[in-house]
């Protein structure tokens, strides 16, 4: 039985660091597994997507519509665009943080109102969490990809154990300390 | 059951194939970054056995590791699957020189376009150049493919090509790893009629091609030799697939179908498919992009399906697979309305925007090239009116401007210094030699970008940090032929001082080069210690912060006027020298 974990977000917000951490727990935990990465553009402000798959043998890294168990989300409109990657009692744990993409900057559209709520509606296992704001309160704007770590280790495969080991080989170790406390933070809230 | 982890690491695609390298006791490498192929020659750099170096472009790397190879030491080559168009000349030749010591390149197609301008199946390389072709399908082949590949090489006397793409190259899974194989460099003789390649001596070396292709295809239907390998399941329906798509195939369909799994690609192994075709009720062929082993199993009078089922363009997955083959497809939830798209943009204090701004203020034509820059044509920006291929700006204004010669007042080639350096210099000799009269700008940067920051002879640093001193574009402009007084060096964070800069040349009658020099914001050595700040009461709302389409710049729910983001403001300046309102100042950060 392969499990799937598809974290989305903005070029740049540390998507690849949260499937690296996840990847190595689920290596460390003896499963198989494949973590499949957006490189290149991506740090261009587009949209990212990256997919952790483990099991006793996964063959295909890519997860497809209606397949995802989590879907970790840094920002919430990419919440929004990627929600049909979530299974049927799968699991949304997102930032509310929103982020204006080029097209809403340039005036052509408007970004989505009340995407918390739309979401919400659609009856879903949803989790929504300020990471932003818990990565200040941590020491940086640019932990709140712990942040989500934290709170994705309250129910998962992974002990929360196994997730902060995995985060602690993961991240520089002069980091080390803000990363602990918004893995905490996230895993409290 | 679960692994034991101690001898497995989880590793990219193209980490794998830089492991391979080092374990094969591979010594030099040469290639020219692009996506998905760039990160094999950075890992590879990493072994102080291993000698990396970025070319100028693919040609000269290829012909740099095929020399490496005649000298007697194993050598490799990378490159995205545009960059082998540009690698096709030496490639070719290859099937008939052969090498010394095993020489390996590998080749990253897109399918899908993630980051790249076409979608071309370099598959077909394979059997135009007369080379073998091996595909793997996940990292554990990547490396075990890439060691292979030298033996082989050696045995064969021939470059073995190794087909990567995307998904393969850019995930990671788990890969068993060993130590360095220590080869020897092989000993170097004159051999004139093996490496001489005029008519007299190449003309019995086709054949010698041709012969050898016959063997590797012995090679190939031989299943022992843990390239190409037959699995069995039902026998109601028969997959024939390679890489990637073996790996979708077996995830969607299972035991419900039986496998012939390509890990040799060219030259086909005729007797394991008719071995398989006869075992099986239903004979299917998953392959992205073209269909190149359907074709081939047709011409042996074989019944096949492929493109009657599956699509010529994009990626695929196994959830199309499974939709395709087995009517079956999951329910999905969805938001009810449309969505703004996300694509990418240049990033926060892009030395580009500024440039992009000026050109599009001025209704300039502007002919493009690839890179970054490339973005200069996103709205709201939308400063560009063709991208081709590496060099093509330089190249195309000129043919541009001789039909219509009164565009050379109001059009310009952009090219980037990665790219001028790689397939621009040439171009430009053909302006000035054949009498053009164009404008060009050169974008230097200090780096090359798009792929993720490498080096280039522009820098002043090689693929391992060593100092080395930096080629000035503009000491080859003046070579090149353009006047010294219409060799510009401009500014492009001081749009008002570049915008005079083109004016003047753009309205002179003779060929031009401006160098719009600023180091990329992302760079560590450029200072960030300042953020841009709008000050409300004196905005008047007029939006002109806006036209540079900065991603920090946006419309405040509250105040319905700008307001910047200071997380991702960099202090570049740009929306202040916009602002005529003096309503915008940049200030040291806290």
């Amino acid at each position: 039985m392969t499990k799937n974990i598809m974290i989305v977000g903005v070029g740049g917000q540390g998507s690849l660091l949260a499937s690296r951490i996840i990847g190595n727990a689920a290596l460390a935990a003896g499963y198989d597994v494949k973590v499949s990465e957006v490189h290149g553009m991506a740090q261009r402000g587009g949209s990212v997507v990256t997919y952790v798959r483990y099991g006793d043998k996964v063959e295909s890294p890519v997860i497809c519509e209606g397949e995802a168990d989590v879907v970790l989300s840094f920002e919430i409109l990419e919440a929004a665009r990627w929600i049909s990657y979530l299974r049927k009692g799968g699991r949304l744990i997102t930032s509310t943080q929103e982020i204006n993409p080029m097209p809403v900057i340039a005036g052509t559209c408007e970004y989505p109102a009340k995407l918390e709520e739309k979401l919400r509606a659609l009856g879903i296992d949803l989790t929504a969490v300020d990471a932003v704001k818990l990565a200040e309160e941590a020491g940086s704007s640019k932990a709140a990809n712990v942040v989500l770590i934290g709170c994705l280790a309250k129910s998962c495969d992974f002990s929360k154990e196994e997730l902060y080991d995995a985060m602690k080989a993961c991240v520089p170790s002069k980091l080390l300390g803000i990363n602990e406390k918004a893995f905490k933070l996230g895993h409290e809230s | 059951m679960k692994n034991n982890t101690e001898t497995k690491k989880l590793m990219l695609g193209n980490e794998a194939i830089a492991r391979g390298l080092y374990e094969a006791g591979c010594r030099f490498v040469s290639s020219y970054p692009g996506t998905p192929s760039t990160e094999i020659s950075e890992y590879a750099a990493k072994y102080d056995e291993i000698y990396a170096e970025w070319a100028p472009n693919e040609k000269v790397a290829l012909e740099a590791a095929l020399g490496a190879a005649v000298a007697g030491g194993r050598s490799f080559c990378a490159m995205k699957h545009v960059g082998l168009n540009v690698a096709a000349d030496p490639l070719f030749i290859t099937a008939y020189t052969g090498i010394n010591a095993g020489m390996v390149i590998t080749v990253a197609d897109d399918p899908g376009m993630h980051s790249s301008q076409n979608e071309q199946d370099s598959r077909r390389y394979a059997a135009a150049a007369k080379l073998p072709m091996l595909e793997p399908c996940d990292s554990g082949e990547a490396l075990s493919f890439t060691k292979t590949a030298y033996e082989l090489s050696e045995k064969y006397d021939v470059p073995f090509l190794i087909r990567m793409t995307t998904r393969v190259a850019h995930s990671q899974s788990l890969v068993p790893v060993s130590s360095r194989e220590e080869v020897p460099v092989r000993d170097y003789e004159k051999n004139a009629p093996k490496y001489v390649m005029m008519p007299g001596y190449a003309r019995p070396k086709h054949k010698v091609a041709e012969d050898r292709l016959k063997a590797l295809a012995e090679l190939a239907d031989n299943e022992n030799s843990g390239l190409n390998k037959i699995i069995s399941g039902s026998d109601e329906i028969g997959v024939i697939a390679s890489g990637i798509a073996f790996d979708y195939a077996i995830e969607a369909l299972g035991d419900k179908a039986s496998y012939l799994k390509l890990g040799m690609i060219h030259p086909m192994p005729e007797k394991l498919i008719r071995k398989f075709a006869s075992s099986v009720k239903r004979l299917i062929v998953i392959e992205e992009l073209d269909d190149i082993y359907e074709t081939y199993v047709k011409s042996l009078g074989i019944k096949c399906e492929g493109k009657s089922i599956f699509p010529r363009t994009g990626e695929f997955s196994h959830a199309l697979v499974k939709k395709l083959i087995l009517g079956e497809e999951n329910e999905t939830l969805s938001v009810s309305e449309q969505l703004p798209g996300r694509p990418p943009v240049l990033c926060p204090g892009c030395p580009h925007r500024g440039l992009f701004y000026t050109l599009k203020k001025l209704k300039l034509t502007v002919l493009g090239d690839i890179g970054c820059y490339t973005l200069g044509a996103v709205a709201p920006l939308s400063a560009m009116d063709t991208t081709f291929c590496m060099g093509a700006s330089v190249s195309s204004i000129h043919g541009f401007t001789k039909i219509r010669p009164e565009a050379a007042k109001n059009t310009v080639a952009v090219i980037g210094d990665s790219t001028f350096m790689h397939s621009g210099i040439t171009g430009l000799v053909n302006i000035t030699y054949n009498k053009g009269i164009s404008t060009v700008m050169i974008l230097d940067n200090s780096i090359t970008g798009m792929t993720g920051h490498q080096q280039n002879p522009c820098t002043g640093f090689t693929l391992k940090n060593e100092p080395v001193t930096g080629i000035l574009p503009e000491k080859i402009c003046e070579a090149a032929g353009i006047s010294k007084e219409h060799i510009r060096i401009a500014d492009p964070g001081d749009p008002a001082a570049l915008e005079k800069v083109i004016k003047e040349e753009l309205a002179c009658d003779e060929p031009s080069v401006i160098i719009a020099r600023r180091p990329c914001m992302l760079l560590k050595k450029v200072v960030k210690d300042s953020v841009c700040v709008i000050e409300s009461d004196k905005c008047k709302n007029c939006r002109m912060c806006m036209k540079i389409g900065c991603p920090c710049i946006c419309i405040s729910k509250t105040t319905g006027t700008p307001v910047i983001d200071t997380t991702l403001c960099t202090g570049c300046g740009l929306c202040e020298k916009m602002c005529k309102f003096d309503a915008i100042s940049t200030h040291k950060k806290a």
